[in-house]
């Protein structure tokens, strides 16, 4: 039978409820037509480039784009003359200012595992940000992290690399153990 | 009765150990990713895609598949104890779910939820064994006009039947479409949209979008909210069980009108998040005890989950028989077939036999094995949701980057797969759907083949695809769809305007 509150997990970097709005969805929602109508404009104008009439093949190889492009800079449009339009009291918030840390937590980790990966291969990097997230982010004990992320990194390499045969990208470490 | 025996050669397939066994660590890690927060089934299944490379494709799909049944069933067990909806479709499962979880009938609603989820799964697998030959067999005399009818049908039908603000849903889909012919062109052998990038050269694959529009945007979204999490625990004992069960002849009329529902939602791209909606709406518009829904009631748990899953798996029947997914996850799996050499559509009935047949009975047997699994492990898979999701979110990231980067080998895919993660997020946040994005980067190449192929043949002239009855009718269909909600509002006026003439 059920038993309440038997589960229970702390969030130690739970944000604040009265935190700030940094920007509202009206202002996300022009800033995104504004970019997906250029995007619209510039698909446009490469596949008219290209070619977007008939030839005597057929449909040229800009054709279906290039119509595409119309359709997807008419829509833009549409939100953005829409929302230019609607009226602006009860702004609706798009991110907060403690959402959006919470946000770059994640983010900045993870750009930096891109980056890191490059020149450290994945095994590595992966490493690098489960352990360091879990202990940095997550407040969670060092010598848990780093087992926890020693034991993924391993299953991962087992997994893939060994019994899969996906080869995922290298770096001094590997070369150093002949991989 | 020719489906029957198709099927039992299909079961034949299905048991080696090790397609069982593949069944079973599918099923696993698919309640695993349904239980986590910030996870769901197209996130579980195009993550662990890259598993399945080296598999032979029908045990690929076995996986895969469920992967998603897993997924399915483990999306119930946050819903009813956490109150947590780890998908859009367990939203109506909460309003009576969580309540009964609340007044010790935790065991009871997820059985319910679990036993009703087989029962649509089951009935939309019924369908496909019996329709789907019959459709694909049709299907084979088509032509590029009616191909690209059918495709223009999805698309319209998603334009049209979507809850989204239409220009949005036109813009998820343009872009798709749009993203699905960078690249080479296959035609003339031209390059279009790389901008001088060698890199775009192979054009974006899909799965590398799908990977960061549903796996890193989902992170990004879940750490945003706090992550607290209090709740209940069950276990499901026998007795529950068949408590539940003997009363199920009660609820027959819920389920059966579910069942429907969700089969004519999940063929038609309505999804899995509008059956269930409907589902619970109209078990409730039918009940005699209106006021009692939302207070935990059983019927709230049966008519929302049946709903879902025959949703969710009746969206395959299109995906098999036409080459067209339903949803967003069977556009995932379609995806799937295309990296193992398979061309989903009608041939697949005829050049591979074994692969859809085994894939057929592994819907059986994995919703089975399925059920059996849920109720007998509840307490253990609610227990991962005591793992801190500190733990669990860089090495969601790292399983992302794995898939992205194992598809192509190319480093490129990791940055594309950050680029789509962010784009997710702020599309999700402003209301642009993914879904019809993923369905038209899957099917944009094939679409634009069709259009283009139909397009020469008859000289240019767009009156091809009302050349006969069969594509005009299906030409015509999708504008209905298209302007289905101007129509609909047209008739609500005449409605209107009879009224009080009559009156």
């Amino acid at each position: 039978m059920a038993q309440d509150i038997e589960i229970v997990v702390e969030d130690p970097t739970a944000p604040d409820e009265n935190s700030p709005a940094v920007t509202n969805t009206r202002t996300v929602e022009l800033v995104v037509m504004a970019l997906l109508l250029a995007l619209a404009v510039l698909l446009g104008f490469d596949n008219w480039r290209t070619g977007a009439s008939w030839d005597a093949t057929g449909p040229e190889a800009g054709y279906f784009p290039f119509y595409l492009s119309v359709i997807l800079g008419g829509a833009a449009l549409y939100g953005l003359v829409t929302v230019a339009i609607k009226r602006t009291e009860g702004l609706e918030t798009f991110v907060t200012r403690s959402q959006l840390r919470r946000v770059l937590q994640v983010f900045v980790p993870t750009l930096m595992f891109c980056l890191a990966m490059q020149w450290l291969g994945l095994y590595v990097a992966s490493f690098l940000l489960i352990s360091g997230f879990m202990a940095i982010i997550g407040k969670i004990a060092w010598w848990k992290s780093l087992l926890t992320a020693f034991i993924f990194v391993a299953i991962m390499f087992g997994t893939f690399d060994v019994a899969f045969d996906v080869i995922m990208p290298k770096g001094p470490l590997e070369a150093a153990f002949g991989r | 009765m020719e489906a029957l025996g198709l099927l039992f050669h299909g079961f034949a397939v299905l048991f080696t150990w090790k397609i069982l066994a593949l069944m079973m660590v599918g099923l696993v890690l698919g309640i695993f990713v349904g239980v986590l927060p910030g996870l769901g089934g197209p996130n579980g299944v195009a993550i662990l895609l890259p598993l399945t490379f080296s598999m032979d494709p029908t045990s690929a799909i076995v996986m895969l598949s469920c992967i998603y049944w897993g997924a399915l069933f483990g999306g119930a067990i946050t819903s009813i104890l956490f109150n947590i909806p780890g998908e859009a479709w367990s939203v109506a499962t909460t309003f009576d779910g969580y309540p009964m979880a609340q007044q010790g009938k935790a065991a009871e609603a997820l059985t319910a939820a679990f036993t009703s989820s087989f029962i649509g799964s089951l009935v939309a697998v019924m369908l496909i064994t019996f329709l789907a030959p019959s459709i694909a067999g049709f299907a084979l005399k088509f032509g590029p006009p009616e191909f690209f009818a059918v495709y223009l049908l999805t698309f319209c039908s998603f334009v049209g039947l979507g809850r989204e603000a239409k220009h949005k849903t036109v813009i998820s889909m343009a872009l798709g479409l749009l993203l699905a012919g960078v690249g080479l062109d296959t035609v003339s052998g031209q390059l279009r949209m790389t901008f001088g990038s060698n890199d775009l050269l192979r054009g974006v694959n899909f799965l590398v979008a799908v990977i960061g529009l549903f796996g890193i945007s989902e992170i990004l979204l879940t750490m945003e909210e706090r992550l607290a999490l209090r709740g209940h625990a069950a276990r499901i004992s026998l007795r529950t069980v068949w408590s539940v069960w003997k009363d199920l002849p009660k609820y027959w009329a819920t389920l059966v009108r579910s069942s429907v529902i969700g089969c004519w939602l999940g063929i038609t791209p309505g999804g899995a998040i509008a059956a269930s909606f409907m589902g619970y709406n109209l078990a409730k518009r039918f009940s005699k005890e209106k006021e009692s829904f939302g207070k935990g009631r059983i019927e709230g748990v049966f008519a929302p989950e049946t709903a879902a899953h025959a949703s969710g798996t009746a969206a395959l029947l299109p995906m098999l028989a036409l080459g067209i997914p339903g949803s967003g996850t069977a556009a995932i799996l379609l995806g799937g077939l295309m990296v193992w050499g398979l061309n989903p559509g009608p041939l697949l009935f005829v050049e591979h036999k074994d692969f859809v047949w085994g894939l057929i009975a592994s819907m059986y047997l994995g919703n089975v094995v399925g059920l059996v699994l849920v109720l007998t492990t509840v307490p253990i898979f609610a227990s991962i949701l005591r793992v801190p999701f500190a733990a669990i979110a860089p090495m969601i990231v790292v399983s992302c980057a794995i898939g992205a980067y194992a598809i192509q080998n190319a480093m490129f895919d990791i940055w594309l797969m950050l680029l789509f993660g962010v784009v997710g997020y702020v599309f999700k946040k402003i209301g642009i759907p993914l879904a019809p994005f993923t369905l038209a980067l899957v099917l944009g190449s094939r679409a634009e083949d069709a259009f283009r192929l139909a397009m020469i043949g008859s000289g240019g002239d767009v009156k091809v695809f009302w050349s006969n009855g069969l594509v005009g009718s299906i030409t015509t269909l999708a504008f209905v769809l298209l302007f289905w909600p101007l129509i609909d509002k047209a008739f609500e006026g005449i409605g209107r305007l009879r009224k009080p003439a009559n009156a």
